[in-house]
């Protein structure tokens, strides 16, 4: 870049693509794949029009319509890149595709946003429920294989090649980049909500916001449930999850004091909820609810509902949210659902009931690994004085927390008990830990 | 499938630390957790690098040598070794490792011998 085109016109200029990026990616890349179905080559045409336009916008200023310039861009790439392959056999046809493409280009008066379509391609039967959020992440907001890859604990090579194998698949396959009929859409939605879901909960794993790639997982996910819950008003579960993520996020502020430690929802001081959002949340539920089509998001969702209702008379209905916690069970049953049902059990009838329901999953093989529930089995025996078994099950739940500031709160727990039972704690705990 | 998890850290914040005292309880409580999911296959705790000692034969003499292999700024300071079912169960195990939190955990799957 020549001089007179200073640092402002290359910050506004990257300013502005990034703007594009991050509003437009998912749209340009799902007109750009929607007939040929080849999202690989959509994104490489892209990633080429974002590097021109970096190059171009701070010489001859941002165009009034970034997108149009980067979906021309783009295309005359895929018409260039079709060219060359005109010996294949193929070449013809996907020519013929780019042009009729442009031509409904010139005709459509604003880009067509196929995002929607893009997102049911992506969370179709045929493609490893694995790899449908990272597939989503990718295509709809342009997120790099590396940062998705540790944000789901993949090694980076793997994520890539998972993603390079599962657009072949989209290609090869013939997935329709389209929403479904009424017939199927039931289904197919729960596979592309779970896949928002699961974007939004990597992301709510990190609840300090320290790692900031984890911490935009949690924004992404916020994003596409918007999305989604925008373009499928009349769906209770896109409206539903929406509502849900809004509930958790807007405790985020609550879920560790300044100095970085664990506080346990119960325990969160409602003043540092994001009321704005809560209210959102509950109009969301609201919307749902009156659709009459009761579903595991909306669920889930009035189970925030209720927890956040403390902020109004400082009283949690346990009961009540056992209650639903039992009707989840039956909805979509998993350790997780079982966990928080005796949780609340514990809260609304004593500690030896809620005791009771984890004794009822404990052959579940899959709570060997599963944190929750020896830190709830932990609490709960701590409480009925059977100090022996608390502090074996403390120490497998702290063996099995990632996060380090949930380890102290356990272990100051384990540490209080054993103070309160007489005893000296069984190993020096010391608070003034370096983080 | 065996891995091996190789712990490192910067031993002088560690020390500053005061690591017995902070780290040792999650390190039980961790082993404890493999130990319970039937997983581990054995893991300790080495001293500081500066009590590590090289040797290698060349031209049939031997050099010994003080100090460790290379000079890093983070040291191997332990390992586990794992039996999981892939690279995905390993690097869930990796993660809730306290070393994971304050330092950086390689984690190598182990050459397999053909059993003869």
């Amino acid at each position: 870049m020549g001089d007179g085109h200073g640092v402002s016109e290359r910050d506004a200029a990257r300013a502005a693509a990034e703007a594009a990026a991050r509003g437009s990616y998912g749209k340009l890349v799902a007109f750009l794949s929607a007939r040929t179905r080849d999202v690989a080559a959509a994104e490489d045409a892209l990633a080429d029009a974002f590097a021109s336009a970096l190059d171009a916008w701070p010489r001859s200023g941002v165009p009034s319509h970034p997108d149009a310039w980067l979906m021309k861009a783009a295309q005359r790439r895929l018409i260039d890149a079709a060219r060359r392959r005109r010996t294949g056999e193929a070449a013809a046809e996907r020519l013929a595709m780019v042009a009729d493409e442009l031509a409904s280009l010139a005709a459509a008066e604003r880009l067509p946003d196929d995002r929607l379509g893009l997102m049911f391609a992506c969370a179709h039967p045929a493609i490893d429920p694995g790899i449908r959020a990272p597939l989503i992440l990718q295509t709809v907001l342009g997120l790099d294989a590396a940062a998705i890859a540790s944000a789901f604990l993949v090694p980076p090579a793997t994520m890539g090649q998972r993603l390079v194998r599962a657009k072949v698949r989209l290609r090869q396959a013939g997935i329709p980049f389209r929403i479904p009929g009424p017939g199927e859409l039931g289904e197919r939605l729960a596979a592309v909500l779970e896949a928002i879901y699961a974007t939004f909960a990597e992301g709510w794993l990190d609840p300090a916001g320290t790692e900031a790639r984890r911490r935009n997982l949690a924004a992404e996910g916020l994003w596409l449930g918007s999305l989604v819950a925008a373009l499928l008003p009349d769906e209770p579960e896109a409206l539903g999850l929406f509502a849900l993520m809004l509930f958790a996020e807007a405790r985020r502020p609550a879920r560790r004091t300044p100095d970085g430690s664990y506080v346990p929802l119960a325990e969160q001081d409602v003043a540092l909820w994001d009321r704005a959002a809560i209210a959102e949340a509950e109009a969301l539920l609201t919307r749902a609810s009156a659709l009459e089509r009761p579903g595991r998001y909306q669920l889930e969702a009035a189970i925030q509902s209720a927890h956040v209702a403390r902020r109004l008379d400082g009283r949690t209905d346990w009961a009540a949210i056992a209650l639903l916690y039992e009707g989840l069970a039956v909805l979509s049953p998993s350790p997780v659902v079982a966990v928080n049902r005796a949780a609340a059990l514990a809260e609304a009838h004593g500690a030896s009931s809620g005791l009771a329901a984890l004794d009822g999953i404990a052959a579940d093989p899959r709570l060997a690994d599963y944190q929750p529930y020896w830190a709830a089995r932990a609490g709960l025996l701590a409480r009925l004085g059977r100090t022996g078994e608390a502090d074996e099950a403390y120490r497998r739940a702290i063996g099995l927390e990632r996060d380090a500031a949930v380890r102290d709160f356990l272990e100051a727990r384990r540490a209080a008990m054993a103070a309160e039972a007489g005893s000296q704690p069984p190993s020096p705990s010391n608070s003034a830990v370096d983080r | 499938m065996k891995y091996l998890f190789l712990i490192y850290a910067d031993e002088t914040v560690a020390a500053k630390a005061n690591p017995t005292e902070t780290m040792l309880p999650a390190y039980a409580a961790y082993s404890e957790a493999m130990a319970k999911a039937g997983i581990i296959r054995g893991g300790e705790r080495l001293q500081p690098v500066n009590s590590a000692t090289t040797v290698r034969v060349r031209d049939g003499r031997t050099e010994v040598l003080d100090g460790p292999y290379a000079d890093t700024k983070e040291q191997l300071g332990g390992f586990y070794m794992v039996d999981v079912p892939d690279l995905d169960a390993a690097l869930a195990w990796a993660a809730r490792c306290p070393g994971a939190n304050n330092g950086t955990l390689e984690v190598r799957p182990v050459w397999e011998m053909a059993t003869a």
